[in-house]
């Protein structure tokens, strides 16, 4: 196979791949360009000037509003998304394996999670919260709009994986006397790990980049999402661009950290 | 690393055993998931739809069985053309996407030669869909601006006298960023399926003596559907959803359903919205219901 000529075909898709690829990446280098814009330059080329005047604006709290506060809100935040997605998604992954009343139900529920227009679960969620005469706020409400979007993803994933999951692993384990736990523990929970932090990670980022179901259900105090949204309208220098590159490259580092963490556990295992 | 336990060295700690009889396991492990969704999903959903029934004024909504939430967003000639608008959006952007994303999808299954590559190419696609969609969005503003990076180089080059204008604030940038943003949701649901394709059939195709484009209408399209129906649901719902690449990307000139309640909302007129709410998830519904009819995504999984 390795040693046949490549077709025409796949000169023309590949360099079709690389255009899409350029459309990707290309905006968002020119705002990672522009955020190292001149003090006097604008929010086009040419670039005015090299500086890191714009990213020591960010951190002047009248500059851009409360850059720092949102950050540490929506880092929180996703941090409780992740964990609770993980562990909730597990377990109904677990559940999903074998048949109970409801499953197909609870299993169409996840899907309309996913279908269900974001703004429409925000309003949804701000209504019921300001009826029931509670405050809304980002880790209650939501907390809770973002678990609408992440677990049916954990959910989905999950159910995929046990799908293909071979049940005589956990036979074996059961034959040489390993209680239940000790089954999961030591032999399921080994095999899943992968896509498990797999989970977490979307966990993490969708949270993180989430913004039209937390509109209505953050409360007083907005998520960095949020922010960037409101400066999209009233910011009109380059500290938004370096706002960009930050978060931006805060997504990068979060997404190469756990892509390493996965290598290095599949290297690990095999090894042993 | 093994580790060898003796029976019966150690503490001998007697243990208690908390017996859950299996039926119930389920049940339990369930729960979670069932408490989350119930009370963020199915109650406001059901609160949206009391709403939507209520009466209000500009402070405030009353409990109320009024109808004039409905009968006033149905009855204006505004409220259907924005609904227009949206589904012109969602078909336009579903052709662009489910044709990209094909190709790309096609490309990285059956032309990239070793799995490694293929997760390599494959990451490259993903990883911008982890990052801010706002900031995606943002991003093209230098790029399509008045004297954004297009403009300047077609005005040098010679090709345009003045800059164009409706490269930003335009239904065409509104439709180029819905594309750039939810591109990955059909190509990630099609590679899936494409890669589950018995390369066997491949073979036996050209075998018997198929083109490679017989190869591809007679076997690989028929045997992809699964993922484009998959890829559909997710980029036709995201777009029905959208209002703030609508808001942004349009600077205010076009409208959509979510927009529209956006609006309605920051007006505090939340049965409005709630009466707009509920038709549109109607609508959104029913076509996911529509595609469901084509797919099974149980056994997609």
């Amino acid at each position: 196979m390795h040693s046949d000529k490549r077709p025409r075909e796949f000169y023309v898709l590949a360099a079709f791949f690389a255009l899409f690829v350029l459309f990707l990446y290309g905006p968002l280098s020119a705002i990672l360009i522009l955020s190292f814009q001149g003090p006097n330059g604008g929010l086009t080329f040419p670039l005015n000037g090299v500086s890191f005047h714009w990213f020591g604006n960010l951190f002047e709290q009248q500059a851009v509003g409360d850059f720092g506060g949102s950050f540490r809100r929506s880092f929180a935040l996703g941090i409780m998304v992740m964990v609770v997605t993980v562990v909730v998604s597990l377990l109904a992954g677990l559940a999903f394996r074998r048949k109970f009343v409801g499953a197909t139900a609870l299993f169409y529920l996840s899907v309309a999670s996913l279908v269900v227009p974001s703004i429409i679960i925000s309003l949804g969620i701000g209504v019921l919260f300001s009826q029931l005469g509670l405050q809304p706020a980002w880790y209650s409400s939501g907390f809770g709009a973002h678990l609408t979007w992440t677990l049916p993803f954990g959910v989905l994933i999950m159910f995929a994986i046990f799908n293909r999951f071979s049940p005589a692993y956990e036979e074996a384990a059961r034959d040489l006397g390993a209680t239940s736990w000790q089954t999961f523990r030591h032999v399921v929970l080994p095999m899943i790990a992968p896509p498990l932090i797999g989970v977490g990670l979307f966990g993490f980022t969708l949270s993180y980049d989430e913004f039209a179901r937390t509109l209505m259900t953050s409360g007083t105090y907005n998520t960095l999402p949020l922010e960037i949204y409101g400066m999209t309208t009233n910011v009109t220098t380059p500290v938004l661009y370096a706002l960009g590159t930050v978060t931006t490259l805060f997504s990068f580092l979060v997404i190469a950290g756990t892509l390493g963490l996965i290598m290095a556990m599949n290297r690990r295992r095999g090894r042993a | 690393m093994v580790e060898v336990r003796f029976l019966g060295v150690g503490a001998p700690k007697p243990k208690r055993v908390i017996r859950v009889p299996l039926g119930l396991v389920s049940y339990l492990q369930a729960t979670p998931l069932m408490l989350i969704l119930g009370a963020f999903l199915l109650l406001p959903i059901l609160m949206i739809g009391t709403v939507s029934f209520w009466d209000y004024d500009f402070a405030q909504m009353y409990p109320d069985f009024v109808t004039f939430n409905y009968t006033e967003t149905l009855g204006s000639w505004v409220t259907w053309k924005t609904y227009l608008n949206t589904l012109k959006f969602a078909f336009i952007v579903w052709a662009i996407t489910l044709f990209v994303g094909f190709w790309v999808a096609y490309f990285l299954a059956f032309h990239v030669r070793t799995s490694a590559m293929q997760s390599v190419l494959f990451l490259v696609c993903t990883v911008p869909f982890l990052t801010s969609n706002i900031i995606r969005m943002i991003s093209w503003i230098p790029v399509l601006g008045r004297n954004g990076l297009i403009n300047t180089a077609l005005v040098n080059a010679g090709i345009v006298p003045q800059p164009v204008e409706w490269l930003l604030y335009s239904d065409f940038a509104v439709v180029l960023a819905m594309v750039h943003l939810y591109t990955l949701f059909m190509v990630t649901p099609i590679f899936n399926t494409m890669m589950r394709i018995d390369r066997s059939l491949l073979e036996a195709a050209r075998d018997a003596g198929a083109s490679g484009w017989q190869i591809l209408t007679n076997v690989i399209i028929p045997l992809s559907k699964p993922g484009m129906a998959i890829g559909t649901i997710f980029v036709v719902t995201l777009v029905m959803a959208d209002f703030s690449t609508v808001q942004v990307m349009s600077g205010g000139q076009s409208a959509s359903v979510a927009l529209m309640m956006k609006n309605q909302m920051s007006l505090l007129q939340y049965p409005a919205a709630a009466a707009n709410a509920v038709v549109l998830l109607a609508l959104v519904l029913l076509m996911v219901a529509a595609i469901l009819r084509v797919v099974d995504i149980r056994k997609e999984l």
